[in-house]
Parts: C-alpha cells; sequence; structure tokens
C-alpha cells in the first residue's frame, strides 16, 4: 500500500462545536445585573450586597445539601452557577433593610421547595426565586415590606455604613439613637397603592418627592441600568426579545388606556414600567427558561399575560407590586401554553 | 441571465461559520494515479452493482466493472487503466455511514489507456432510453447522498415538473467543492444543466447559490449570458445553513413545502447538485463515464487545505498525502461537512461518488467530550429547527421511549441536520438521540406487525380448530342419524350378534 495507515476516534454528527453552555450563560446574567445593583447599592444602602451573599451561600448550601439526599452526584450540577442567578434575583426582590435570616430562608425555600423537589435544574415548574420571595412575603410581611428611601439630597434618608450594616443584618443591633422607623418609608407603589384607595389622584400622589419623572426616584436609575443589563443579554443571545416585549406591552398598554380613560383614578404606564419589579421581572425573571414558554407563539402569550396580570394585581389586587405572583400563576400555565401553541411542522397540512 | 428571487426566508436555520476561505484559495488539482484503486461496487443509494470483471483481468479507462440490475442503482467504472487484483468485501464511506462493500481492487499502471476513444454520446430517443444512458454512465447525485440520478429524474417524470434546480448552494461548512466547480466550469455545469432540462421537459430551470460564493455567482453569471440558454436564471440564497437541503431550496424559492413523507419529485421539483449536472455534459458531450469528483480535503490537520479532482476508489491517505499530508495532531476524520459528515475510523477507505469533503480536524474544530447538564427548555433549538420541531420535547419522549409521543412530535421529520446540537446551551447531542429514536420507533412498528401476524396466526388457527370440531361433531351426527335410535342400535346390534352366531354355527362342526 501507499501511505501508512493512520486511526481515528470516532464520533457522531454534528462535530462542530456547541455555542454556548449552561454556566456561562448563568454567569453572563449575572454580569447583565452588575450595574443595575451597583446603581442600587448607591441609592438604598450596601443591604443588597450581604443579602445576595447570604442568600447565595444558603442557596448553594441547600443545593450541596439536596443533591446528596437524592444520591445526586454534587458536581458540576453545583457548578453551573443556576443557584447563583436564583440567589441575586431573590436579593433583588427584598427590602435592603432585612436580618440575615430573611434571605437564608429565602434562598432555601426557593432551591428546596422550588427546585430540588421537582428534580433540580430544568425540571422545575415555578421560577424558584419567585417561590422564594412568595414564601417570604407571606412568611415575614413584615421584614419584607421595610424598603428604604432613596440617596437623594431633598429626601430625608439614613442609610447604615457597611460594618453598621452587618451588624444589622446579623445581631439585629442598630446605632445607638437609630430606630427603624426613622430608616424605613413607604414605596412609590404603596404610595400609589394606598393614595387611591384613599380617593387621591394620581397627580396628588405624584406629588410627594419620593416621585420622579416616572416611577420613583433612585428606582428609575435601578431601572435604567437594568435596560442596559436585559439589552446586553439580548445581544449576547441569552434572551430572545419575545418575553420582555411581550410583558412590557402586557403592562404598558392596559395602564396606558385606563390612564389615557382616567388619568386621576390610574397610575400611568411610565410609572408601571419603572416602579416595582417590573424591568428586573421583563429582562431577568419571565425570561427564566425553565419555568417559561419554550415555543414562540407561547412566549408572546406568556410575556402578555404576566405584564397584564401585574398590572391587574397591582390596580385591583392585595398587593403594592404583582410581578411575583403573575409570573408564578404563568409558570403554571407554560404546559398548556406550550402544548397548543407548537408550530406546524414543516411539510405538515 | 435572468435573476430568479427567492420567494421566502428560510425556515428556522442559523448562520455558522464557514471555514471555506482554506480551501478556496487555490485552483482545483488535477486528478493523480494513486498504485491502488478500491471501487466500491455500491457508490449510490440503492442495491449494488453486481460485478463483472474478474480478478486478474485488464481493466481500462471508463470500462464498466460493475453493473446495475436495478432501476435504482448504477453501473460503476474502472477510473483508470490497470490490473483487478482483488474483488472483495471492504469498508466504504458512503453517503451517511461507513458501510461494508464489494468492491473491485485495481492495480493501476500509470498509462491510463481508455476503452476507446470517448466520442459524445446522442442521447436517446424515448426518456426510459435516456436514462438508461444516465443510469449506465454511473451518475449519481453528487451532493453527498448519492442518490442515482436517473431514479430521481424519473420521480418527475409523472408529474409535470415545474422546475428544475441545479443545487450550487452548498450550506454546510468547510465543503468548498461545488464552489471551486463553478468557477473552473460554469459553462459545462450550464450545458448539463440544460440536458437534464429538457430530459424532464421542466418548464424552468434556476441555479442556486449561496451569496457567500461571489465569484462563482459571477462564474455562473458570464456562462449564462455566453450561452444564451433561455428559460435558465439564478438566484442567490441568504449563506443559512441548511439552505441547500432539498425540501428547504424547494421552499425558498418556491414557497411550496414538500409534503411531510414525500421527494421534491412527487410534487414536480427536481434538485440536482452541480456536480452532477456537470458529469451529465461531460458524459453526453465527451462519452466519460463518471469516474471521478472533486473533494474538498480540509481542516487544521492537513497542510495544503484545497479541492482536488479524485479518481473514484483512491485512498483517502494518498488523497491527504496529495495535500501535504498530516500536519499537527489530527482527532478526527470526517467525509461531509461538520455539521452532517461522519467520522471515519482509518484513512485506508477509498474516496467514493459520496466524498464531496474530508475535514482532517484539530481538536478545536470539533466538539469536546463533556459533561451534558439538564435541558433548561431555553427552546433554541426549536427556533433554529428547519423542520419546526420541538427538540426540547422530542429528547424527552426519546428518553421516556415513549412512541406515541415521538409519532405526534413528527420525529421523522427531523431531517438531522444538526443545528439543535449546535445551539443547545446544555450541550445535548439530541440529533444522535434522535437518529437512536427513529431506530426505536422501527424496531416498534416492525414488534407491531410481528405481534399482529402472531395475532393472525393464532386467529387463523382457532378458526381452523373451530372448524374440524364443528366437522367431527357432523360426522358423529351423521353416524347416529344412519344408526337411528337407541333401540334400534341395539336391536341392530343384536341382529348383528345373532348372525355372527348363525355362521359360527354354521362352520362349527359339532
Amino acid at each position: 500500500m501507499s501511505a501508512e495507515t493512520a486511526r481515528f476516534g470516532v464520533k457522531t454528527a454534528p462535530h462542530s462545536p456547541p455555542k454556548h453552555a449552561v454556566p456561562v450563560i448563568m454567569r453572563r446574567v449575572l454580569y447583565a445585573l452588575v450595574p443595575a445593583a451597583a446603581c442600587y447599592v448607591w441609592f438604598f444602602g450596601f443591604g443588597l450586597v450581604i443579602n445576595f451573599l447570604v442568600c447565595a451561600a444558603a442557596s448553594v448550601l441547600a443545593e450541596a445539601a439536596m443533591l446528596r439526599i437524592r444520591g445526586r452526584p454534587i458536581q458540576p450540577a453545583l457548578g453551573d452557577g443556576s443557584a447563583v442567578v436564583t440567589a441575586a434575583l431573590l436579593a433583588f426582590s427584598m427590602p435592603p433593610l432585612v436580618p440575615w435570616w430573611v434571605p437564608a430562608a429565602g434562598g432555601v425555600s426557593a432551591i428546596v421547595l422550588a427546585k430540588q423537589l421537582y428534580g433540580g435544574l430544568g425540571k422545575n415548574l415555578f421560577n424558584p426565586a419567585m417561590v422564594g420571595y412568595a414564601i417570604l412575603l407571606l412568611s415575614f410581611p413584615v421584614e419584607m415590606t421595610r424598603w428604604v428611601p432613596p440617596r437623594m439630597g431633598d429626601i430625608d434618608y439614613v442609610h447604615l455604613e457597611p460594618l453598621a450594616h452587618l451588624a444589622y443584618a446579623f445581631t439585629g443591633t442598630l446605632p445607638p439613637e437609630l430606630g427603624l422607623d426613622a430608616m424605613t418609608r413607604a414605596t412609590p407603589l404603596d404610595l400609589v397603592k394606598e393614595g387611591l384607595r384613599s380617593g387621591q389622584t394620581f397627580t396628588e400622589i405624584r406629588a410627594n418627592s419620593l416621585f420622579g419623572d416616572f416611577g420613583g426616584r433612585g428606582w428609575e436609575w435601578v431601572g435604567n441600568f437594568l435596560i442596559l443589563g436585559g439589552l446586553y443579554l439580548l445581544s449576547a443571545g441569552i434572551i430572545r426579545w419575545h418575553i420582555p416585549i411581550a410583558m412590557l406591552a402586557g403592562l404598558v398598554i392596559p395602564s396606558g388606556l385606563l390612564f389615557a380613560f382616567d388619568p386621576a383614578g390610574y397610575a400611568g404606564p411610565g410609572f408601571h414600567l419603572f416602579s416595582g419589579a417590573a424591568l428586573l421581572g421583563a429582562f431577568f425573571i419571565a425570561t427564566d427558561p425553565v419555568s417559561a414558554a419554550a415555543t414562540i407563539r407561547g412566549r408572546l402569550i406568556y410575556g402578555c399575560s404576566i405584564g397584564f396580570l401585574t398590572f391587574a394585581i397591582r390596580t385591583w389586587g392585595g398587593y403594592p407590586d404583582g410581578v411575583a405572583f403573575a409570573v408564578l400563576i404563568m409558570n403554571a400555565a407554560v404546559p398548556l401554553i406550550d402544548r397548543y401553541t407548537r408550530p406546524r411542522v414543516f411539510g405538515h397540512g | 441571465m435572468l435573476k430568479f428571487t427567492p420567494r421566502r426566508r428560510l425556515t428556522g436555520g442559523m448562520r455558522l461559520p464557514a471555514n471555506k476561505t482554506e480551501s478556496t484559495a487555490r485552483p482545483i488539482h488535477k486528478a493523480f494515479i494513486p498504485p491502488r484503486l478500491i471501487v466500491s461496487t455500491r457508490q449510490h443509494r440503492g442495491p449494488a452493482a453486481v460485478p463483472v470483471v474478474e480478478v486478474g483481468q485488464p481493466a481500462l479507462r471508463g470500462e464498466t466493472i460493475a453493473r446495475a440490475n436495478s432501476i435504482d442503482a448504477a453501473d460503476v467504472h474502472a477510473p483508470t487503466s490497470g490490473t483487478v487484483v482483488a474483488i472483495e468485501a471492504r469498508e466504504v464511506p458512503l453517503a451517511s455511514a461507513v458501510v461494508v462493500e464489494q468492491c473491485v481492487v485495481i492495480e493501476t499502471d500509470g498509462a491510463d489507456r481508455a476503452v476507446r476513444e470517448p466520442a459524445p454520446v446522442e442521447p436517446g430517443a424515448t426518456l426510459e432510453a435516456k436514462l438508461e444512458q444516465i443510469r449506465a454512465a454511473g451518475i449519481v447525485g453528487l451532493g453527498g447522498a448519492v442518490f442515482p440520478a436517473a431514479a430521481k429524474l424519473r420521480l418527475a417524470s409523472g408529474v409535470a415538473c415545474e422546475l428544475l434546480i441545479i443545487n450550487g448552494a452548498e450550506c454546510e461548512p468547510y465543503i468548498s467543492c461545488d464552489d471551486m466547480l463553478m468557477r473552473e466550469s460554469a459553462k459545462e455545469i450550464l450545458d448539463g444543466a440544460e440536458i437534464l432540462r429538457q430530459l424532464v421537459d421542466a418548464k424552468e430551470c434556476i441555479v442556486a447559490i449561496e451569496r457567500d460564493k461571489p465569484q462563482a455567482i459571477d462564474a455562473i453569471t458570464a456562462a449564462g449570458e455566453a450561452l444564451g440558454i433561455e428559460r435558465l436564471s439564478i438566484a442567490e440564497l441568504p449563506s443559512i445553513y441548511p439552505a441547500g437541503g432539498e425540501r428547504q431550496l424547494v421552499d425558498v424559492l418556491t414557497e411550496v413545502e414538500v409534503p411531510s413523507g414525500r421527494f421534491p419529485g412527487d410534487v414536480g421539483f427536481i434538485c440536482q447538485n452541480v456536480a452532477t449536472a456537470y458529469a451529465v455534459h461531460r458524459y453526453f458531450r465527451h462519452g466519460e463515464p463518471l469516474t471521478r469528483r472533486i473533494v474538498t480535503v480540509t481542516g487544521a490537520g492537513v497542510a495544503e487545505p484545497c479541492n482536488i479532482e479524485a479518481m473514484i476508489g483512491t485512498p483517502i491517505a494518498d488523497l491527504i498525502a496529495a495535500c501535504g499530508g498530516y500536519r499537527g495532531e489530527t482527532v478526527r476524520l470526517i467525509q461531509g461537512g461538520s455539521m452532517m459528515g461522519f467520522a471515519m475510523g482509518s484513512d485506508d477507505l477509498p474516496v467514493t461518488k459520496a466524498s464531496n469533503c474530508i475535514i482532517v480536524a484539530s481538536a478545536p474544530e470539533v466538539r469536546r467530550d463533556s459533561h451534558e447538564w439538564p435541558c433548561i427548555r431555553c427552546g433554541e433549538c426549536s427556533i433554529v429547527c428547519p423542520a419546526r420541531l420541538q427538540p426540547q420535547d422530542l429528547v424527552l419522549a426519546a428518553r421516556a421511549s415513549n412512541v406515541a409521543m415521538l409519532n405526534e412530535l413528527d420525529l421523522f421529520d427531523c431531517i438531522e441536520c444538526g443545528l439543535c446540537d449546535v445551539v443547545c446551551p446544555s450541550q445535548i447531542l439530541l440529533t444522535q438521540s434522535f437518529r437512536d429514536a427513529k431506530e426505536l420507533v422501527r424496531s416498534s412498528d416492525a414488534r407491531e406487525a410481528f405481534s399482529q401476524q402472531s395475532d393472525e396466526r393464532y386467529r387463523l388457527r382457532e378458526q381452523r380448530r373451530h372448524e374440524a370440531a364443528v366437522a367431527d361433531e357432523q360426522r358423529r351426527d351423521e353416524i347416529k342419524r344412519m344408526l337411528g335410535s337407541e333401540e334400534d342400535r341395539v336391536e341392530a346390534i343384536r341382529a348383528a350378534v345373532a348372525r355372527g352366531r348363525e355362521r359360527k354355527g354354521e362352520t362349527d362342526v359339532g
């Protein structure tokens, strides 16, 4: 024979390397949250960092423990970064001024109840962070509504220094001559809910110095950075536009219509967009692939419904914000949505 | 030359790194004569041709060495002159796998003597005669699937052929043999296309080329102007994989989705690869049967990536040696593109008519063995799927061996393009699981058929037994009826006994 025979390994097609990996996606979601987190810390204090770290530690430990109990290999499941993303979203959802056991309990319930009991990553029906948030809100309503005012020159705010904040989080002690009441304030969403209920017009409520151009002051800036993070995720191909745009449309269109019809009795679309968890929800929570609809038409229905339910809960429901409940309700509808929005297969019908 | 604008966008699909510039830097290398050729008697999809030469016999270039005895096969010819030294079973890389086939091994003599001076072939009078000529010329689809050209053309003969599509899309990464052939032999391709168009009496002919081949587009356009062929146009396609798939091509050009389970030919569309059109030209204008093809030899593991004209049967090791040999560490040897090609365990396999591309791949070019994460239902796979399937649901059904669900999700519409694997962040081997699932469904269909046959056999046997029992009963009744009532029978027995005694008495002396 001519040339010497060479031998090679045999693998099946396709041979082209994959474009993405789960841990990379999770890392990028975390990167995308960094600017908004920095902005949040600037306006609302150091609490977010403590809450995130405690929540992440609790989530990762809970994940490891559950994998152990379930007899599953701990690595690489622990290294996929999904527990840390859950912790980050949960930390973003809770007030900065909470004792350490609140983020810890949130992380544990998110991972254990919403994720591992369903079979771990990819198997959970509900968004773990939102399950964690809902459990915290129902279990610790006082701690979970202890919001603080933004760092603004004309607003009377008191923020703790990092060390003092650590001391408060872990021991519950505040610096002398400082009470919790002095530090906490209602959120713009609370004010609108209460104000409209007591017969004030939206314009009167907005006269409060906590309100900015659209939503709450400080919150608007966090919102801008969340949009920036969302645009990064879109451009990096981590998320697609359907769910965020549908959700924002589902929120803005009905609120816009009612506001146009009765500007005194309803909050405007801009306020809805830049308040509470609307932007976080649109770009980071509703886009969680595991618990969202998978088909394109399904995503539009899913996103739009979350937007509308958020608006409905805020406007007529018992809670000032509705993103978490809207997401959870629609999570439950996902199997049905996906089943009935399957596209027509090529060459059929 | 007329420009044809595609009617709609590709369903799904994705832009992939082309990796074609390395192999298109040089003109096509001319064929060389390797010391030995291993020519498979099956160079096509369909039954193998039957060897008509014997060991020890001399063979001349263009001589038929194996003859097709089915309409779904094609003849095989000696690519050069030499001596048949063996006819034996060998591994050969065919359309989608390495298979074992009867091969004619020829020791070449370097003289390259032809069986006769080739002369132009007059196309036969009837369609059947023309198809017979194409089959005898060994012409098969050279895009990689090696469907016998005559069998495909016949499909359209029953229906009015709307359109002949000459496929120069070449959408898969790495492959550039069609691009180079179009650059260098555009007139011959268009001439072959016109022969084919007249043969099937197609109303129109479109040469479809992806936009990332501007030189090929220019060459075809110039050749079209020069030849002045009527009913011929050129369509530029966006460079999105898998735009070159037959179903995708028909859909994008005409807005017709070929029905599931049918061929484009069933609905009046014939697709032929540019290299097939070229082979038709070589046969009808120069009398040359198909004995060589252009092969792209590329990848980071080969010293001089290029396109090379190779005799069918050339060992791949010789082909790589002709391209400067190996460079660095080669981890995988692939026939076809990086998306749908298959890995070969060894380079002693011979080139077949399916060998459009040989990728000599280094480690960074191929997928690493890695761990799979759980599916996170991101749905990227369903977005890129050109068949509009839901791979994320299919993979669950495949893992659960749920045949009913696999059928409901239209598993068999999967064209195995491999895009779902490329976009899957969990790095799940989706395409392979779908191939396995198809096997599972086929075997379960077979089991189903077998158990139905068993049921039928059992039913027939029971019926026969029942019929036999009924017949027995009837016979007993018959006898009873013949014997009459109980008293009659007793009487009859007495009478018989008495008759016996009488006889006894008669014979008994005493």
